[in-house]
C-alpha cells in the first residue's frame, strides 16, 4: 500500500508524530509532467534508506501551483525546502546556495553553464539547482505525409522559409489540414525569433524586443495565408499555453515545432501509424539555426531549517549514476555533462523515439548564446508572457504588428519598472 | 446528526438567555450577528482595506511593508485614455477591452439568463410529470466544477470537437467556432448561462410556488388570458424573488471568470477577456505582478457594482412604493 | 409502456393535451438533451485511451483495436483486416511496421511472415473501456485520505456558514436596531468583491493567523460568504412577524424563537443554500492550492489538478479523478433536492 504523500516513510512520521522531531523532515514539491515524480519518489527513498536521519516527502502538486503561488509563498517564509521549478533566474533571491555543502568542482564539471541559469548575474557564483530535465525546442516532421506527396524533405541548413514551402506543397497534396503549427507560448517561438534577428537584449544587457519584428511579420503572415494552423494561437487569449500534438497525433499536420518533451507522447500515441522523425531547429534570414533550451532544475530554498538535508538530497540527486537513471527513465535530455557524454539509454523507448532524442541532442550545439542567455534570464517569464498576448493580438487582428510591438516595448517597461 | 445539534442549541440558549435579560431585545441582535461580523471582517472586509493599500503602492513585493507608497499612480494608469470608447488609445488598453467586454457580457448574459430561468421555471411550475427528474437536471450542471464545465465545452467546439463531427456529419460542415472573436464570444454567453441557468431557476421556482394558487383560480374565473395572468398576477407577485435573482446574476456576471478562463483563456487575442480575468493575470498569474494595478482595477469594479446595486435596489423599492 | 403513454399525455389535470403541454414538454426534453448530454459524454470519454481522446472525428463509446496472443512473440500482437492482395478478407496480426510497410502474420501461422503496403491493413477494433484509467488512480495515491479531506472541509465549512450566516440573517430581518442599514450595505457591499481578487490579502490574513496549510485555513475563511446572508435574509423577510410576536408572548427566549421557528420555517432557503455551500467547498480549487501545499492535506480538486504538467496533461487520470469527484456531489444533491421539494411545497402551498 502506498500513502498519500508517495513517501515510504510518511506513515511512520504520521505515526509517530512528535516523538519522530529527532528525523529531519524536507519537503520537496514536485509537479509532474509525465513521470518525474514517481521516479523521484523511488530514488530518494533509497537515499533515505542510506540517511536514516533525513525524511524526504514529496508533494505533487499542480504546475499552476509552482508558477503561481510558491513565489507568494515564499514571499512569506511559508515555502517547501525543495522544488522543482522553471522559473529558473525569476527565484534566485529565495535559492539556498549549496556551495558550502557539495563539491563545487564536481559540480562545475557536470552542470558547467547550466548553473548560471539560476544565478542572480554579476559576480555571482554560487550553486542553487541542478538542472534536472534539460529540453530543446525543435521540430517533429511527419515523414509519411513528405512520401505521400512525393516531396523531398529540405535538408541541412534549410530555413524557415524551406521548412514553410515544403510542407504546404506536402499539405496540399495530401489530406493533411495544416502544414505547420507551433505551441502558443514564448518560449517556442524565442529560437525561430532568433534566427529572424530578434536579440532579447539591450546594450546594457535588459530584456528589449528589440529585433523580434520581422519574425512577429513572418508569422502573422503564416497565420493569414494558412501556413500556420490558426487555432493554436488565435483560439487562446491571455498567456496561455497551447499545442498542436493532436493534430499532429492525428496525421493532421506536416510540421509541429514543439520540443524535446514530446518525444514519449508521439512515441506512445503516433505508435506505427505514420513515420515522424525530428529535424531540429530550421534556420533563418539572421542567420543561426536555434532551437531555444529551457526545462526545470531541483533548487533549495535559503528558508528551510535543514541546509544541510537538502543540500544532500539535491547532492544525491546530482550523483552521476543517480542522475543516469532519471533520465533514463524519465526519458529526458540530460543536463549532466558526464552523463550526457556517455550517452543515455532511454527506458521503454522505441527506435524511434531514441533517434529522436538523439536528434535533439545533436542540435544542442545549434544553440545561439542569445537563446541561452534568455533563459536564464530573471524577467524571461514577464518576456514569453507579453510575446504570447501581444502576437496573438496581431493575428487575430486586433492590433498591427507594428502596433503590438509597440505594446510590447511598453510592456515591458512597465513590467520593468515594477519589478525590483 | 440531529441528536448531536439539538442538545448543543439548548446549550447555546443558556447565554443567550442571559445576554437577552442583560441587553434587551433588540441589542440582542449584535449578538446574532457577532460571529458572522467577526468572519466577515476578518476574511472579506479587512482584505478590501488591503487591497487599498496595495492599490496605492508599487512594486511586485507581496508584503505590504516593503512597498513603496505612490498615491494615486496606479488609478492615474488605469484611467489614461484619450477616448475611453477606444481601447487602442489607452494606456492600459487591456484594461478597457476587459471593461467593454464584460460590460457586454453582463447585458446579455443577465437578460438571457433571467430569460430562460424564468421560462423553465413556470414550466417546470405547471402540472407536469416527473417534476423533480426535470428539476434536477436543470440543476444538474451547476454542479459542476467550473474547468470541467470549460473543459467538456472545449471539447465539443474545439475544430476536431463532437460539434464539428455532427455538422460533418449532417452536411453542414464544420466550422472553427474558436478562432472567431464573435462565436468565441456567444459562446461564453452560452456555456455561463448553462451552467448558472439551474440556480436562478430553483429560486425563482420557490417564488413561484409561494404565490397562493386561488389567485390564479380567481383569474380563471375571469377568462383572463395566460398572458394577462402572467403579467397582471406572476410578474408583480414574483418580483421580490426577481429582485434577488437580477442582483446576484447581476453580481455575478461581473465576476465571470473561472469557466471563460478555463473556456478561452480570455481569446481569440482578447475577445473574451473579462475584467476579472485581467485582475487576476495582472495580480497574481503574470510576471511580475502588478498587485497595485490589479488592486486599484478591483476597486474600482467593486465601486461600479455597488452603484449598480443600489440602483436596482432604489429601483425596486420606487416601484413597490408605487 | 402505459405508464410513458400516461406520461406524455400528462396536462394541467384536465384531461386534454393543450398546445402549451406540447410545448413544455419538448422545451423539458430538448433541456435534458442539452444539460445532461455533454456530462454523459464525459463520463463516457473518461473510459478512453489517450490515443482515443485525440481522435477525430470523435466517437461516442470506447473503442480500441483488438490484439492477439500470438506464440513466439512476447507482447500481444495489434490485428488488421487486409483489404486488398492475396490475403484480402483474412484476419492478420501485425509484427512490425516501418516507412509505409508493414510485416504481418497469420495468427495460426507465426513463423511465416509475410509483408505488405500498410494501407491494405485496416484495424479491426471493439468497444473496451479502458476500467485502467480508474483503477490506476487507486495505485498512484491515496484517494481516500483526499476524499477525506474534501469531505471534512465541505461539512465544517457548511455547517459553520449555514448557522452564522442564518443568525446573521435572522437578526437583519427581525430586529430594528441602529446601524442595521450599515450591516446590510456592508453585506451588500462585500458581495462586489469575488474571491479571486483578493487572494494576495486573503492569503497574508490567513498566514498571519496560523491557518496555512490547514484544513481550517480553508473551512474558515470559506464560511465567510455573504450570498448566504443575502439569500437567507430575503426568504426570512416573508416570515410573518405575528409568528415571532406569539412566540415571545408565550415567554420563549429570543435563541428558541431563532432555533425552533425561523429555522424550520425557512428549511427551503437553508436547503438551497446548503447546497450551494457544498458545492462551493468542494468545487473549491484556487484558495485549497494556496492555503493547502502538503500533500496530506490535499482535496480531491488539487489532486485532480495535479495531472497537469507545464507540457502535458494526463487526460485520462484526469478524466477518470474527475468522474470520482463528481459522483459524491452528484449523491448529495439528489438526496437534498427532495428536501427543496418538500420545503417549497409545504410553506408554499397554503
Amino acid at each position: 500500500m502506498k500513502m498519500t504523500t508517495m513517501s515510504t516513510t510518511a506513515i511512520a512520521a504520521l505515526v509517530a508524530g512528535a516523538g519522530m522531531a529527532s528525523a529531519q523532515e524536507v519537503r520537496f514539491m514536485c509537479y509532474s509532467d509525465g513521470n518525474e515524480c514517481e521516479v523521484y519518489e523511488d530514488v530518494l527513498g533509497r537515499f533515505e534508506a542510506e540517511n536514516p536521519g533525513i525524511d524526504v516527502v514529496i508533494d505533487v502538486v499542480p504546475y499552476q501551483s509552482i508558477l503561481e503561488n510558491l513565489p507568494v509563498q515564499l514571499a512569506a517564509g511559508t515555502g517547501p525546502d525543495i522544488a522543482k521549478v522553471t522559473d529558473l533566474g525569476g527565484l534566485n533571491e529565495y535559492y539556498l546556495d549549496l556551495a558550502p555543502y557539495v563539491d563545487r568542482e564536481y559540480w562545475e564539471e557536470s552542470f558547467g553553464d547550466t548553473l548560471d541559469w539560476y544565478r542572480a548575474g554579476g559576480d555571482d557564483d554560487g550553486i542553487y539547482g541542478m538542472h534536472s530535465q534539460l529540453t530543446i525546442t525543435g521540430a517533429f516532421v511527419n515523414a509519411t505525409l513528405f512520401e505521400q506527396a512525393g516531396v523531398e524533405m529540405p535538408g541541412e541548413g534549410a530555413t524557415w522559409d524551406d521548412w514553410a514551402a515544403a510542407s504546404r506543397e506536402v499539405a496540399e497534396a495530401t489530406e493533411a489540414s495544416f502544414p505547420m503549427a507551433i505551441d502558443r507560448s514564448g518560449h517556442r517561438v524565442a529560437g525561430p525569433a532568433i534566427s529572424y534577428g530578434a536579440l532579447y537584449f539591450d546594450d546594457e544587457g535588459n530584456g528589449s524586443f528589440e529585433g523580434f519584428q520581422p519574425f512577429a511579420e513572418a508569422f502573422v503572415a503564416w497565420n493569414e495565408d494558412g501556413t500556420m494552423a490558426r487555432d493554436v494561437w488565435a483560439s487562446q487569449g491571455g498567456s496561455t499555453y497551447q499545442d498542436a500534438a493532436q493534430e499532429f497525433i492525428n496525421g493532421d499536420l506536416v510540421f509541429y515545432y514543439s520540443g524535446s518533451w514530446q518525444v514519449g507522447r508521439m512515441d506512445e500515441q503516433v505508435g506505427d501509424f505514420f513515420d515522424w522523425q525530428v529535424i531540429g531547429s530550421p534556420c533563418g534570414p539572421a542567420g543561426p539555426c536555434s532551437g531555444m533550451p529551457g526545462g526545470a532544475g531541483v533548487v533549495g530554498f535559503e528558508q528551510t531549517e535543514n541546509p544541510e538535508a537538502v543540500a544532500a538530497v539535491i547532492d544525491y540527486l546530482a550523483q552521476e549514476d543517480v542522475y543516469a537513471e532519471v533520465t533514463a527513465r524519465t526519458r529526458n535530455l540530460p543536463a549532466h555533462l558526464g552523463v550526457a557524454a556517455a550517452g543515455v539509454e532511454f527506458e521503454n523507448a522505441s527506435p524511434a523515439a531514441q533517434d529522436a532524442l538523439n536528434a535533439f541532442a545533436a542540435s544542442l550545439p545549434d544553440v545561439s548564446p542569445i537563446a541561452f542567455a534568455y533563459q536564464g534570464y530573471a524577467s524571461n517569464r514577464a518576456m514569453f508572457g507579453i510575446t504570447v498576448e501581444r502576437l496573438s493580438q496581431a493575428i487575430v487582428g486586433e492590433l498591427t504588428v507594428a502596433e503590438a510591438m509597440e505594446r510590447a516595448e511598453d510592456d515591458l517597461e512597465a513590467a520593468m519598472a515594477e519589478a525590483n | 446528526m440531529l441528536s448531536i445539534i439539538s442538545p448543543l442549541m439548548r446549550l447555546i440558549e443558556i447565554p443567550m438567555l442571559a445576554l437577552q435579560r442583560l441587553l434587551g431585545i433588540n441589542r440582542l441582535a449584535w449578538v446574532f450577528l457577532l460571529p458572522n461580523l467577526v468572519l466577515f471582517g476578518l476574511f472579506a472586509f479587512l482584505p478590501v482595506i488591503l487591497n487599498f493599500f496595495y492599490a496605492t503602492s508599487g512594486s511586485d513585493n507581496v508584503m505590504l511593508a516593503d512597498r513603496p507608497y505612490v498615491g494615486a499612480r496606479n488609478f492615474v494608469t488605469l484611467m489614461d485614455c484619450s477616448s475611453y470608447l477606444d481601447p487602442n488609445t489607452c494606456r492600459e488598453d487591456k484594461f478597457w477591452r476587459a471593461v467593454w467586454n464584460t460590460s457586454w457580457f453582463v447585458t446579455l448574459q443577465v437578460g438571457f439568463m433571467v430569460g430562460f430561468s424564468l421560462l423553465t421555471a413556470i414550466i417546470l411550475n405547471r402540472d407536469i410529470r416527473a417534476r423533480g427528474f426535470f428539476r434536477s437536471v436543470f440543476f444538474f450542471p451547476v454542479l459542476l466544477s467550473p474547468v470541467v464545465v470549460a473543459l467538456i465545452w472545449k471539447w465539443i467546439l474545439q475544430r476536431e470537437g463532437v460539434m464539428n463531427a455532427f455538422l460533418d456529419w449532417t452536411g453542414i460542415g464544420g466550422y472553427n467556432w474558436l478562432v472567431d472573436a464573435q462565436w468565441a464570444f456567444t459562446w461564453s454567453v452560452f456555456i455561463s448561462v448553462w451552467a448558472h441557468m439551474g440556480f436562478y431557476t430553483l429560486i425563482l421556482l420557490a417564488g413561484l410556488q409561494a404565490i397562493p394558487r386561488d389567485v390564479y383560480e380567481a383569474a380563471t374565473m375571469d377568462r383572463a388570458s395566460p398572458w394577462r395572468t402572467f403579467r397582471r398576477i406572476t410578474l408583480p407577485l414574483l418580483s421580490p424573488t426577481m429582485l434577488v435573482v437580477l442582483v446576484l446574476a447581476l453580481i455575478k456576471g461581473v465576476q465571470t471568470f473561472d469557466e471563460i478562463y478555463a473556456f478561452t483563456g480570455g481569446g481569440p487575442g482578447t475577445a473574451t477577456t473579462f475584467i476579472i480575468q485581467y485582475i487576476y493575470e495582472e495580480g497574481f498569474a503574470g510576471a511580475p505582478r502588478l498587485f497595485g494595478l490589479a488592486a486599484a482595477a478591483s476597486l474600482m469594479v467593486a465601486i461600479v457594482l455597488l452603484i449598480l446595486t443600489l440602483i436596482q435596489l432604489w429601483v425596486n423599492r420606487r416601484n413597490a412604493d408605487g | 409502456m402505459s405508464r410513458i403513454f400516461s406520461f406524455l399525455t400528462a396536462t394541467r389535470g384536465k384531461g386534454r393535451l393543450h398546445w402549451t403541454d406540447w410545448v413544455s414538454y419538448g422545451y423539458l426534453l430538448f433541456g435534458v438533451l442539452l444539460m445532461f448530454g455533454p456530462v454523459v459524454w464525459l463520463v463516457l470519454s473518461s473510459f478512453k485511451t489517450p490515443n482515443e481522446l485525440d481522435r477525430f472525428p470523435p466517437r461516442f463509446l470506447p473503442y480500441a483495436q483488438d490484439v492477439a496472443e500470438v506464440e513466439g512473440f512476447e507482447e500481444p500482437l495489434l490485428l488488421f483486416t487486409v483489404t486488398e492482395g492475396d490475403l484480402a478478407g483474412q484476419i492478420v496480426a501485425q509484427t512490425r511496421r516501418a516507412a509505409g510497410r508493414a510485416e504481418v502474420v497469420l495468427p495460426d501461422d507465426p513463423e511465416n511472415r509475410i509483408r505488405m503496403p500498410a494501407a491494405n491493413l485496416e484495424a479491426i477494433e471493439g468497444i473496451a473501456f479502458a476500467t485502467e484509467n480508474y483503477t490506476s488512480l487507486f495505485e498512484r495515491f491515496n484517494f481516500l485520505r483526499f476524499f477525506w479531506n474534501s469531505t471534512f472541509i465541505t461539512v465544517m465549512a457548511t455547517l459553520i456558514m449555514l448557522l452564522v450566516n442564518s443568525m446573521a440573517a435572522f437578526a437583519l430581518s427581525k430586529y430594528q436596531f441602529r446601524g442595521r442599514t450599515a450591516v446590510l450595505l456592508m453585506v451588500v457591499g462585500t458581495l462586489m468583491i469575488p474571491q479571486t481578487v483578493v487572494l494576495v490579502p486573503l492569503f497574508l490574513i490567513t498566514f498571519e493567523l496560523g491557518m496555512l496549510n490547514s484544513l481550517w485555513g480553508v473551512i474558515i475563511p470559506g464560511a465567510a460568504t455573504p450570498t448566504g446572508v443575502f439569500l437567507l435574509r430575503q426568504y426570512m423577510i416573508t416570515i410573518p412577524d405575528e409568528i415571532l410576536d406569539a412566540a415571545r408572548m408565550d415567554k420563549a427566549s429570543e435563541w428558541k424563537i431563532f432555533w425552533r421557528i425561523i429555522i424550520p420555517l425557512s428549511a427551503p432557503a437553508i436547503a438551497v443554500l446548503a447546497i450551494l455551500a457544498i458545492m462551493w467547498r468542494w468545487n473549491d480549487f484556487l484558495w485549497p492550492l494556496i492555503v493547502l501545499t502538503r500533500s496530506e492535506n490535499f482535496t480531491l480538486q488539487l489532486a485532480l489538478n495535479s495531472f497537469q504538467g507545464e507540457l502535458q496533461t494526463d487526460w485520462p487520470s484526469l478524466l477518470a479523478m474527475t468522474v470520482l469527484t463528481l459522483l459524491p456531489i452528484a449523491a448529495v444533491f439528489m438526496f437534498l433536492q427532495k428536501y427543496i421539494a418538500t420545503g417549497i411545497a409545504s410553506t408554499g402551498g397554503k
